[in-house]
């Protein structure tokens, strides 16, 4: 029960900071999308190409799509650093939600996301938990290639 | 449907298909645990070249790919000094190797490089791989990145590939520090108990074609 109402809270919750999450909330709300197609895409502050590619994964959270798809912005910037997080993400206007991961040992989480990701971002998870099908990428990604990316996932949905 | 939209649409997934294999082009693999370890010939910062032979002697050497620019890299370089003043006369020297392109991290050029390991005041060598065919040979991917040698009479293998430690974030909540670990387990004649780590990192700035 307390699980559905963490589940319910992480749905609706429309927070002004970016709230931390632990990766197992991060795992219940995917796992908890049903027919949603989470993109999440992992990136941080300090990181040059995710920073330049931050904008096209937010356009890509305001188009319509023919399911429905959520952007998840996950940043890996240091928890104590979260006030300089939401500047940097308010000051460009961007929409798509974002959380902030909070965990340590990197180790212990970075296979638990993806056995394929050597750990080096930007990196994206794209995954549907009804239509069992996930894709990780260790890349950056233009807009276009983003759409291509998504469009392709979601065609192969059962 | 007539046969020009089948056409067109078979030309339509066809360019997409390819623009896809365009940017998922993998990287090589590189090494791997027990692997012999490539050879190469780089520039230190005093512009002296280094390759596996000017480590004729040693036990074994802690290779870190690493670089000036990579807020992961920095939070590591007081460790990475530390493990070279703590191993270097055990025969475990470090060998710092920048991997990545100065055209696309401009902080990343020789000059840089230079003028950092004056600053920071490093005794360890601190390599260009300009063309970036060594981090390829090896399959490094981010910056800090660590590939444990041994020496052995056929040459240097490679016995641990990964973090230096489990926290890049905070040093003293550092719990396993495994590249210690893999050398004390090597020292005693052991394999490490830990082969393999993966750590949060920046990815190695490639070469834009």
């Amino acid at each position: 029960m307390s699980t559905l109402v963490t589940a319910l809270y992480l749905l609706c919750a429309v927070p002004s900071a970016p709230p931390l999450i632990k990766l197992d909330q991060l795992e219940q709300r995917i796992a908890g999308g049903a027919d949603t197609t989470y993109v999440v895409n992992f990136w941080a502050t300090w990181c040059k190409p995710c920073v330049k590619e931050l904008g096209a994964f937010d356009k890509l959270g305001r188009r319509e799509f023919d399911r429905p798809v959520k952007v998840l912005l996950v940043s890996l910037d240091e928890p104590r650093q979260i006030d300089k997080v939401e500047q940097f993400y308010t000051k460009r206007g961007y929409t798509a939600e974002l959380v902030l991961l909070d965990e340590d040992k990197p180790h212990l989480w970075i296979d638990r996301v993806s056995k394929e990701w050597g750990g080096s971002i930007p990196a994206t998870l794209v995954v549907n938990n009804n239509g069992k099908l996930r894709e990780f990428f260790e890349q950056e990604f233009s807009y276009e290639q983003l759409e291509t990316t998504i469009t392709t996932f979601l065609a192969r949905l059962p | 449907m007539s046969p020009l939209p089948i056409l067109a649409f078979v030309i339509l997934v066809l360019g997409s298909l390819q623009t896809i294999a365009q940017y998922t082009s993998a990287l090589p693999e590189g090494v791997t645990i027990g692997s012999k370890a490539p050879d190469f010939r780089l520039m230190n910062v005093d512009s002296q070249m280094v390759s596996l032979a000017s480590y004729r002697g040693a036990k074994g050497i802690i290779m870190v790919f690493t670089c000036n620019s990579c807020p992961f890299a920095q939070a590591y370089e007081k460790r990475i000094k530390e493990l070279h003043a703590k191993y270097a006369s055990a025969g475990w020297p470090v060998l710092a190797i920048n991997p990545n392109d100065p055209a696309v991290e401009p902080e990343d050029s020789f000059e840089h490089m230079q003028q950092r390991a004056k600053d920071s005041a490093y005794t360890f060598a601190y390599v260009a791989d300009g063309n970036q065919t060594v981090a390829k040979a090896y399959g490094a991917r981010r910056t800090p990145h660590v590939f444990l040698l041994r020496s052995t009479k056929t040459g240097f293998v490679v016995e641990y590939i990964g973090a230096i430690d489990d926290n890049p974030r905070d040093e003293t909540a550092v719990e396993a520090r495994f590249v210690e670990d893999a050398i004390a387990a090597l020292e005693k004649g052991n394999v490490p108990e830990v082969s393999t780590t993966k750590a949060i990192g920046c990815g190695i700035k490639w070469r834009e074609n």
